[in-house]
């Protein structure tokens, strides 16, 4: 299991949706990203993703603005 | 100082020939040698590929010969890259040359890669390509009515496509007389019709107006060419009578090749434009990791910060500035109006309602794109 980090602070477009939706191509089953917003909107829409395509929310958390949205692929 | 440009698209001879004048003193004592290498001797206007797949531009005006475009001192040559040794600071072409370097630019594109969704390639149409956009042109003009569906992957280039692809569709169709016989149907990968969200803001409810549907968290699974059905990873489906997607992009076979990056993205300090872990080593446009657009005027914009601090690292010792994330998209909103999005790692984009002039002044930036190229605009 690894965890990949994407910095996706001050990322309007594609958005750090987007970038996660483009990553969970390059990890492998049972891997963990980490994504890190500004955009207090990633708190709500990154989960609601995860749980349509039935992967797992691991966590949110906000720190100094940015929001850390952890996750991981469950197939 | 040996600098070597590798890819000769818009970021690449963009910072060749801003390079060529801010070193032009170096470059003519033999202090500094400027060397770029592409796989093509012509250089293409992709956004001109939208208006190819309309019948609104010709093949032809959509290049130029790549030495046409460069300052004078500009080592240019049609030998690509095959290996990448970074470690010696040298690389390796297709004809079995060896090219040595000081920095090294690694510009070397994206491209579409449709091959990664089953059924995508063979049953849908697509303009990212001279090849494709012709073919879904003939599409089109043979198209009588029934469902179009607009469907991508993630990532893609020109973020901003989606949009006027079916704000196109609408007006191509309502000029044909067919438009009450046509169903449009959008659908997007994330919660809203577009990524930026005042864009959403601005095209949801025209969509809504022009009778085009929509479909949100939708992202493409596969293709059932037989039943005329696609799927997404969100458990959807849709039928369609003629399928248009903007593929999911990789980046180019040799980056991938040579394990710079996982599908062709080089992982890329996002203020530096270094490639991580070395410093002699620069990454600009569709082929970085940054979360920005993979768009022209990302590699424009890019290219002009790297300009500006590779000639003061050959003048100074350092480089002066940091890249800001800016990113300028026109957005044709159909076949007469357009408006922008313009934005940076701080201010996101503030769309104004499109209008004819913007629409204008994006045609003629079509013609003026070759002054960017030549670094003069």
């Amino acid at each position: 299991m690894t965890r990949k980090v994407i910095d996706a602070r001050g990322s309007f477009c594609p958005g750090p949706l987007m970038e996660l939706i483009a990553a969970m191509k390059m990890v492998e089953v049972g891997d963990e990203i980490e994504i890190l917003s500004s955009d207090r909107g990633s708190s709500t829409d990154i989960p609601e993703w995860i749980h349509k395509v039935k992967h797992e929310h691991l966590g949110t958390e906000e720190r100094n603005g940015v929001w850390h949205v952890l996750v991981k692929k469950t197939h | 100082m040996r600098i070597l440009i590798v890819g000769g698209g818009m970021g690449g001879t963009i910072l060749a020939n801003n390079l060529a004048r801010r070193l032009a003193a170096e470059m003519r004592n033999g202090k500094a040698r400027l060397t770029i290498l592409s796989a093509s001797d012509r250089h293409m206007y992709q956004p001109g590929l939208l208006y190819l797949a309309f019948g609104r531009m010709t093949p032809d005006e959509l290049y130029r010969e790549q030495a046409s475009l460069l300052e004078p001192g500009i080592e240019f040559y049609v030998d690509p890259v095959d290996e990448f040794r970074l470690d010696k600071n040298e690389v390796k072409t297709k004809s079995g040359k060896t090219y040595g370097y000081d920095i090294i630019v690694i510009a070397t594109g994206s491209r579409p890669s449709p091959q990664d969704i089953p059924g995508l390639a063979e049953h849908a149409e697509q303009f990212y390509t001279e090849e494709s956009a012709l073919k879904m042109f003939k599409r089109l003009r043979e198209f009588q009515g029934g469902k179009v569906v607009i469907a991508m992957g993630v990532p893609h280039k020109c973020p901003m496509a989606p949009l006027e692809i079916v704000f196109m569709l609408h007006d191509y169709f309502k000029d044909r007389g067919i438009r009450d016989k046509v169903k449009l149907h959008y659908t997007y990968p994330i919660g809203r019709v577009h990524t930026l969200e005042n864009v959403a803001k601005w095209a949801a409810p025209e969509m809504e107006r022009l009778g085009i549907t929509y479909e949100t968290l939708f992202n493409l699974k596969e293709v059932d060419g037989g039943k005329k059905i696609i799927r997404s990873e969100e458990g959807g489906e849709t039928d369609y009578d003629l399928l248009v997607t903007i593929p999911a992009h990789r980046g180019m076979e040799v980056i991938e090749k040579n394990g710079l990056g996982q599908r062709g993205w080089i992982p890329t300090h996002r203020h530096r434009l270094t490639m991580e872990g070395r410093d002699n080593v620069f990454v600009l446009g569709d082929t970085t990791n940054l979360p920005i657009s993979k768009a022209g005027s990302t590699a424009h914009f890019e290219a002009e910060t790297l300009g500006e601090n590779i000639a003061a690292i050959v003048k100074l010792g350092t480089p002066v500035r940091d890249y800001d994330g800016k990113v300028f998209c026109f957005i044709e909103a159909g076949k007469d109006r357009a408006t922008y999005a313009m934005f940076d790692y701080l201010n996101p984009p503030q769309p104004r309602p499109p209008t004819k002039v913007v629409h204008w002044f994006k045609l003629a930036y079509n013609q003026m794109y070759w002054a960017t190229a030549r670094g003069l605009l």
